[in-house]
């Protein structure tokens, strides 16, 4: 997007983990086990070991089927989650082990979007109250006038009639809420939105306006996109850069033409065939066997390998590795390195 | 004769300032064994639809007014009693969350048995083996042990394929299925339909399929109804609705999709949102955000009217036939 780009891209993750403890304390870790008593701690496996860059002006999407992890990924670089292992930088500082005060300069800079705007408005402020809100904590020294004129040019700009300023949230439809969420955090100027699914829960046309009012947004303020959804035709429209993730570990990460074009990971395979399309004679998809395992009990070497049709023993012992491809694409499968990916035929 | 046949349903609500109108004389046919999709955004009355199909409207909601002849027999005016004995029977629903759907407090079994000897006279060892039997239909792995489990123990998947053995207990004539994949992830719900679409054509099953999603539709369904703030504005062969629609919603919403744009590019978005039912504008639901808008439509309600293979409900099909040509969806 602009020509005198960093060598540093803005956001880097480093091996990012994630694990959600579901014994806490000694007395839920104690376990009957063959008529002895054990200590064991499960957890949740949320996100294992990923990592990847953002440029500037990229609009990232991370997609993958419910409990993947994408949203633990969007609420770590947030700030919103610890991480339990590795390491966020933001322009080159590390942000992921900052508390308290010293976030502060950084969610000016990295604001999120929220699957659902009737959760994320609080229903007792008023539109221009929950707009100033944000302004106000981060500009302290602003006088009343100064803040309510930002919220009115964010409103503007937003395509919102600035008269809706005195209307409470339960007085907008779901489109209209989710602009309002979209203007919060686009008030402290921020360079960076993290999106979590932020139109699954709104109507097809309603989708439109707001994926339109995102691009709209990402062209005059210089935006950088981490989007998070499940939805692969959004993906095709709005992403720069995909990555596709099953059960907390990167498959396949890759620039949006390729992937599309070219999808290599088993798993991308199935999920682009498994699309509904509006022409007539869609291929039949390829069927995975089963569902998801439990993130508490990984598989041993390739999570996806319970599902794959063409998983060999080597996937049971061997976790593969994200390895870069001829177009530049990065493909954790050992199917793909080995390749004998031929023996994938849509059922 | 066809299988159902609904003729001028009319739905409303009661509320403090007087009743409103959900459901706006909606007429449509099903044949024996055929697909009918029933498409449109939220509001759009298609649940409402469902549920007034199997009499399953609480209050405030009520039928004011038309028939649903089902097999002969008006649903509306059917006793209670005929109505408990029809649902589950040849009615069957699916809904969209099999969480809520499923007892959480019976094994798998013991409710697929209760709707057993709630219809026919069966001992249970008899309908504990018709369960079993409608399991193995719907390619659900080792079924003896999951008559005996809860439905917490089964993923969303498992669960939605035993609401569709269910629902294919006894053999019914139609069923209705009211999204019932949306709360599943892609991989499983092309499974579902794929179910579903051979459940239907292998038994001879009608299908009511509401959904949101045209892919879905596309793919599983003969005949598309596409509903708008209450009313039918739509409807015909699923194909011709989807590859040359003629109201200019229908056009909106298919150009609306993500992949009738080139990547990058605005979106075809249509303005605005879809009227409520306590704001309904004189005329034509969709004026107020229809871009061909002509006098007539801001005065008179358009009648749904024959044009080429589709049903249509719109003042200006005609202009729009001329002015601008029906965009290649391919």
């Amino acid at each position: 997007m602009n020509s005198q780009r960093d060598k540093t891209p803005l956001l880097r993750v480093d091996g990012l983990e994630k694990r959600f403890d579901l014994d806490r304390g000694i007395l839920e870790s104690l376990k009957f086990k063959n008529g002895k008593l054990a200590i064991e701690t499960r957890a949740v496996h949320a996100v294992n070991t990923i990592s990847f860059e953002v440029e500037k002006g990229d609009a990232l999407c991370v997609v993958g089927e419910s409990g993947c992890g994408k949203s633990t990924i969007a609420r770590m670089i947030a700030g919103l989650l610890s991480p339990s292992g590795g390491a966020i930088h933001y322009d080159g500082a590390r942000i992921d082990t900052l508390r308290g005060k010293a976030l502060l300069p950084l969610r000016k800079k990295l604001q999120m979007i929220f699957q659902n705007p009737y959760a994320s408005l609080n229903p007792r402020m008023t539109i221009a109250q929950t707009l100033a809100e944000p302004l106000r904590y981060h500009n302290p020294g602003q006088s009343k006038g100064e803040l309510q004129d930002k919220a009115i040019s964010v409103m503007k700009s937003v395509g919102v009639d600035p008269a809706w300023g005195a209307r409470y949230p339960h007085e907008l439809s779901g489109g209209q809420r989710q602009r309002i969420a979209i203007a919060r955090a686009l008030t402290v100027d921020p360079e960076f939105i993290v999106a979590d699914e932020p139109i699954s829960a709104l109507d097809v046309s309603i989708q439109a306006q707001v994926l339109n009012l995102m691009l709209e947004m990402q062209e005059t303020h210089g935006l950088t996109y981490l989007f998070i959804t499940h939805d692969l035709s959004v993906v095709e429209h709005f992403g720069t850069k995909v990555i596709v993730l099953y059960l907390g570990s990167i498959c396949e990460m890759a620039d949006t033409r390729t992937l599309f074009e070219a999808p290599k990971h088993p798993y991308t395979k199935a999920l682009l065939s498994a699309v509904p399309q509006l022409k007539e004679n869609q291929r039949s998809h390829i069927r995975l066997q089963g569902e998801i395992p439990t993130p508490i009990n990984l598989p041993s070497g390739c999570p996806f390998r319970t599902r794959c049709p063409i998983a060999n023993t080597r996937c049971a012992q061997e976790k593969p590795q994200p390895l870069q491809q001829a177009d530049g694409s990065v493909v954790a499968c050992h199917a793909v390195e080995e390749e004998r990916l031929g023996a994938l035929n849509p059922a | 004769m066809s299988l159902l046949s609904v003729r001028d349903l009319t739905v409303k609500f009661g509320s403090r300032t007087g009743p409103v109108t959900a459901l706006n004389g909606i007429s449509f046919d099903l044949a024996r064994g055929e697909r009918l999709g029933i498409v449109g955004e939220s509001g759009a009355g298609k649940s409402i639809t469902g549920f007034a199909l199997m009499n399953l409207l609480s209050k405030p909601g009520y039928i004011d007014g038309g028939q649903i002849l089902f097999e002969g027999e008006d649903v509306a005016q059917m006793s209670p009693r005929d109505v408990r004995a029809m649902r589950g029977d040849r009615m069957a629903m699916i809904f969209q969350d099999p969480m809520v759907t499923l007892n959480p407090v019976l094994t798998i079994g013991q409710q697929m048995i209760e709707t057993l000897k709630a219809h026919r006279k069966l001992s249970t060892q008899e309908a504990r083996q018709i369960a079993l039997v409608k399991l193995k239909e719907v390619y659900i792995p080792s079924p003896q042990d999951r008559l005996d489990q809860y439905p917490h123990e089964l993923s969303g998947g498992m669960r939605q394929r035993i609401i569709i053995a269910m629902a294919l207990l006894l053999d019914p004539k139609l069923i209705i299925a009211d999204e019932p994949t949306t709360a599943l992830d892609v991989t499983i719900q092309a499974d579902i339909m794929a179910l579903l679409l051979e459940m239907c054509q292998s038994n001879q099953v009608g299908l009511i399929l509401i959904t949101h999603d045209l892919g879905v539709v596309s793919q599983v369904t003969e005949r598309t109804m596409v509903m708008y703030a209450g009313r039918i504005i739509e409807s015909g062969p699923t194909r011709s609705i989807i590859n040359d629609p003629q109201h200019p919603y229908t056009q909106g919403l298919i150009n609306a999709l993500p992949q009738q744009t080139p990547p990058g590019q605005r979106l075809k978005q249509i303005p605005g949102t879809m009227p409520t039912l306590a704001t309904m504008p004189k005329g034509c639901p969709f004026h107020t955000r229809c871009a061909l808008v002509g006098e007539g439509c801001m005065t008179h309600v358009p009648s749904i009217n024959q044009f080429g293979s589709s049903f249509v409900a719109c003042h200006e099909v005609h202009r729009l036939q001329n002015e601008v040509p029906a965009e290649d969806v391919s």
